[in-house]
C-alpha cells in the first residue's frame, strides 16, 4: 500500500523527472558554459559581455521596452476586462476576437507590423492617398530611435495584450458581485469602486498576469528583429548573435543568465508587492 | 423627511414573476418589517429600494424624490446585505469606515463613529481583524455596524441578526431598536422570524409569493389577519382552522353552532391561546402534550383535524383524554373558503 502522504509526491514524479531532464540539466549546462573556460572557473565571459559595445544598449533597450509595454498592457487589459465583465451577452465572442493575435507567432506579428509601417507599407499608402504626406516616408530609420521603440511597443502590445486580458477577465469573474454592490451602496463612484475594491481583490490575478507578461517581455526578440533588424539590439537578440553569428556559446550563456536573473528578480518583487496575506483571504 | 413610496413595483426574471405590483407607503422614521417565508421576494424588494436591482415596472420614491433610475449611492440609503458583503481585504475598522471615507469625513469623526457603532454591536475588540478571521455572527455584526455608521436617513436591513445565537439576538434587537429610534431613521427590516418582526416593527408588511398580503401594526396582524395565510403564518403555534357548514341562522363547526357572517363558504379560525376548558365546545382526543414552561401546547384531534391549544401548565392533561375547549367569542375569525380573505363577523 502506498501511504496517503506519499501519493501526491508519487503522482508528481513524472513531471519532476521531465523538468529535471529538460529544464534543470540544460540550465545547469548553460550556467556551466557561462562560468567556465576549458574546464576552469572564470568570469571572463561576463567581462567580455560587459565590454561588448552592444551590451549596454541591449540592456537599456530591453528594460525600456518592458517598462513601456507592460504598464500599457496592464492598463489596457484592466479597462477591457472591466468592460467585458459588465457585458451580459456576447462576452465570449468579444474575448475570442480580442485573443486572435495570441495565435500569431511573434515573428509573424513583427512581419505584419513591418508591412504596415515600412516605406512601401500599408500606413504610408493610406497617408499618401489621403494627402497627409507628399511621398511615402520610412518610419523605421536606424537613427530614429523613438520610432523604432514605438514600432516594437505597438507590435508587442497588439500581439500579446490578450494574454493579460484573459487572466484578468478570469480574475474579475472570481470577485463576488456583492462587494461591488456594497461599495456602491456605501457611496463609492465607479472609479472608487475600481480602486478600492476591484484592484485589491484582483491582486492574485494581477500578480500572475504581471509575472507572465514581464518575463515574456524581457524575452522580446523576433518582433524587434523583424521590425528593426539589428538597429535595436535587445538582450535576446544579442544572445542569439553570440550563439549563432559569433559562435561563442560562453558569452551567449552569460547573456542568458543575465536574462534569467532579471526575470527572477522581477518575479520576486511581484510576489512580494502583490501578496495577499493569509488573513485577507475571504 | 425620509418617506419611502413604492408604487406598482413588479419584478420578473424571464417568465418568473418575483414581485407582483407591490404598493407600499413607509412613513418618515417608521420601522417597517418585511416578513415572509423564504423565497417570497423580500430581498428582491429591498434591493429594488436600494437601487441594486431595477423594477420591471413601477416606481420608487425616497423623501418625495423619484429615485427609480438613480444609482444606490445617490439615494441616501445604507444597507445590511443578507450575505454580509464584508470586504475581505479590509480590516473590520476599515470596513465600518468605508462609507465614511467615501464621504471624506474628518479623521476624528470617522474614528468616533466607527468606535461607537462597533461598541453597539459588541465588536470593539475585533477592529484590527480581517473578515476571514471572524465567525459568521461577528461578520454579520460588522455589516450592521458598517450600515449604522453612515447615520443614513433610510436604513435597509436584510435579515441582519439571522446568524446570531438566541441570547445575542435578543440583546442586539433591543440595541438596534433604541439606536434607530433615537436617530429617527426610517428603517426597512427584512426577516422571516416573526418574533423579531413583532418586537421591532411599527408596522409589519407580510409578504407571500411576491404579494404584500397585509400591512398593519404587529398586534393587528396577529389579532386580525387579513387572510387565512397570515393567520397560519404568524403566531407560534399558528391559528387553528376548522371547516364550517352553513346551517339555519349560523355555521356548524365541529358539531357546534356559531353565529357568523353570511357568505358562500367559510372557514372558522381561532388562535390556540384563545381556547379555554369548558363544558361545551370542541371535543377532541389529546394526541401530543408539549410543556413550554408557563404553558403547555396540547395537540388534539377535533373533527378529524389537527387542533392546537395553549393551556396553563397547572391544568392536568393526559394523553388520550378527551378535552372540551370553548373559543373566546370575541377572538373567533372567519375566512372565505374560496379567496382565503378574512370576513368580518
Ligand atoms: N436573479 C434571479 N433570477 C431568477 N430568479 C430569481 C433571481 N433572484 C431571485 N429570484 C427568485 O425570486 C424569488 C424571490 O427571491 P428573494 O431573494 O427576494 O427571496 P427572499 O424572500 O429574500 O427569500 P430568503 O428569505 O430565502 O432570503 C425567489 O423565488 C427566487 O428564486
Ligand atoms: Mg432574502
Amino acid at each position: 500500500m502506498i501511504s496517503k502522504r506519499a501519493l501526491p509526491y508519487l503522482l508528481l514524479l513524472p513531471a519532476t523527472v521531465f523538468l529535471i531532464v529538460f529544464f534543470v540539466l540544460p540550465f545547469l549546462q548553460v550556467a556551466w558554459y557561462a562560468v567556465t573556460d576549458d574546464g576552469g572557473f572564470t568570469l571572463q565571459h561576463f567581462e567580455t559581455m560587459r565590454q561588448d559595445w552592444k551590451f549596454m544598449p541591449a540592456l537599456t533597450n530591453t528594460f525600456l521596452l518592458v517598462i513601456i509595454i507592460v504598464p500599457i498592457q496592464i492598463a489596457l487589459s484592466l479597462g477591457m476586462a472591466s468592460l467585458v465583465t459588465k457585458m451580459k451577452t456576447g462576452r465570449e465572442l468579444v474575448l475570442y476576437i480580442w485573443t486572435i493575435p495570441l495565435g500569431i507567432s511573434d515573428l509573424a506579428a513583427g512581419l505584419i507590423w513591418l508591412s504596415i509601417l515600412d516605406q512601401t507599407g500599408f500606413m504610408n499608402s493610406v497617408l499618401f492617398h489621403l494627402g497627409v504626406v507628399d511621398q511615402p516616408v520610412n518610419h523605421l530609420l536606424y537613427n530614429d530611435y523613438p520610432a523604432l521603440i514605438a514600432a516594437v511597443v505597438l507590435a508587442e502590445v497588439w500581439r500579446s495584450t490578450a494574454i493579460v486580458l484573459v487572466v484578468l477577465v478570469a480574475g474579475m469573474g472570481l470577485i463576488p458581485k456583492e462587494y461591488g454592490e456594497a461599495a456602491e451602496v456605501f457611496g463609492a463612484s465607479p472609479w472608487k469602486r475600481f480602486i478600492k475594491v476591484t484592484l485589491p481583490l484582483l491582486r492574485p490575478s494581477l500578480q500572475t498576469a504581471l509575472i507572465l507578461r514581464t518575463i515574456l517581455a524581457f524575452e522580446v526578440f523576433a518582433v524587434a528583429v523583424a521590425l528593426t533588424g539589428t538597429n535595436l539590439p535587445v538582450l535576446m537578440s544579442e544572445t542569439f548573435h553570440w550563439q549563432f553569428d559569433l559562435q561563442d556559446r560562453h558569452v551567449a550563456s552569460a547573456y542568458a543568465l543575465v536574462l534569467l536573473a532579471v526575470s527572477i528578480a522581477f518575479t520576486l518583487v511581484y510576489l512580494r508587492v502583490l501578496r495577499v496575506r493569509e488573513e485577507e483571504r475571504a | 423627511m425620509a418617506t419611502i413610496s413604492i408604487k406598482g413595483v413588479q419584478k420578473s426574471y424571464g417568465t418568473f414573476t418575483a414581485l407582483h405590483g407591490i404598493d407600499l407607503e413607509i412613513a418618515d422614521q417608521e420601522f417597517l418589517v418585511l416578513l415572509g417565508a423564504s423565497g417570497c421576494g423580500k430581498t428582491t424588494l429591498l434591493r429594488i429600494v436600494a437601487g441594486l436591482n431595477s423594477p420591471s415596472r413601477g416606481s420608487v420614491k425616497i423623501g418625495g424624490n423619484e429615485v427609480t433610475h438613480l444609482p444606490p449611492r445617490s439615494r441616501g440609503i445604507s444597507m445590511v446585505f443578507q450575505n454580509y458583503a464584508v470586504f475581505p481585504h479590509l480590516t473590520v475598522f476599515e470596513n465600518i469606515a468605508f462609507g465614511l471615507r467615501m464621504q471624506k469625513l474628518e479623521k476624528a469623526e470617522v474614528e468616533r463613529r466607527v468606535r461607537r457603532c462597533a461598541g453597539l454591536m459588541h465588536i470593539e475588540g475585533l477592529l484590527e481583524r480581517y473578515s476571514g478571521q471572524l465567525s459568521g455572527g461577528q461578520r454579520q455584526r460588522v455589516a450592521v455596524a458598517r450600515a449604522l455608521a453612515m447615520e443614513p436617513s433610510v436604513l435597509l436591513m436584510d435579515e441582519p441578526l439571522s446568524n446570531l445565537d438566541a441570547l445575542l439576538r435578543l440583546e442586539m434587537r433591543a440595541e438596534l431598536k433604541s439606536v434607530l429610534q433615537e436617530s429617527r431613521t426610517t428603517t426597512v427590516y427584512v426577516t422571516h422570524d416573526q418574533v423579531e418582526a413583532m418586537s421591532l416593527a411599527d408596522r409589519i408588511a407580510v409578504m407571500h409569493g411576491g404579494h404584500i398580503v397585509q400591512v398593519a401594526t404587529p398586534i393587528e396582524v396577529y389579532r386580525n389577519p387579513a387572510t387565512r395565510f397570515v393567520g397560519g403564518f404568524i403566531g407560534s403555534p399558528p391559528m387553528n382552522f376548522l371547516p364550517a357548514e352553513a346551517v339555519e341562522g349560523g355555521w356548524q363547526v365541529a358539531g357546534k353552532r356559531y353565529e357568523g357572517p353570511r357568505a358562500d363558504g367559510l372557514e372558522f379560525g381561532i388562535r390556540p391561546e384563545d381556547l379555554e376548558p369548558a363544558e361545551a365546545g370542541f371535543a377532541g382526543e389529546v394526541r401530543v402534550i408539549e410543556p413550554l414552561g408557563a404553558h403547555q401546547l396540547v395537540t388534539m384531534n377535533v373533527a378529524g383535524q389537527l387542533f392546537r391549544a395553549v393551556l396553563d401548565s397547572d391544568r392536568r392533561v393526559s394523553l388520550g383524554e378527551t378535552l372540551t375547549l370553548a373559543p373566546r367569542p370575541d377572538r373567533v375569525r372567519w375566512f372565505d373558503t374560496a379567496s382565503g380573505l378574512a370576513v368580518a363577523a
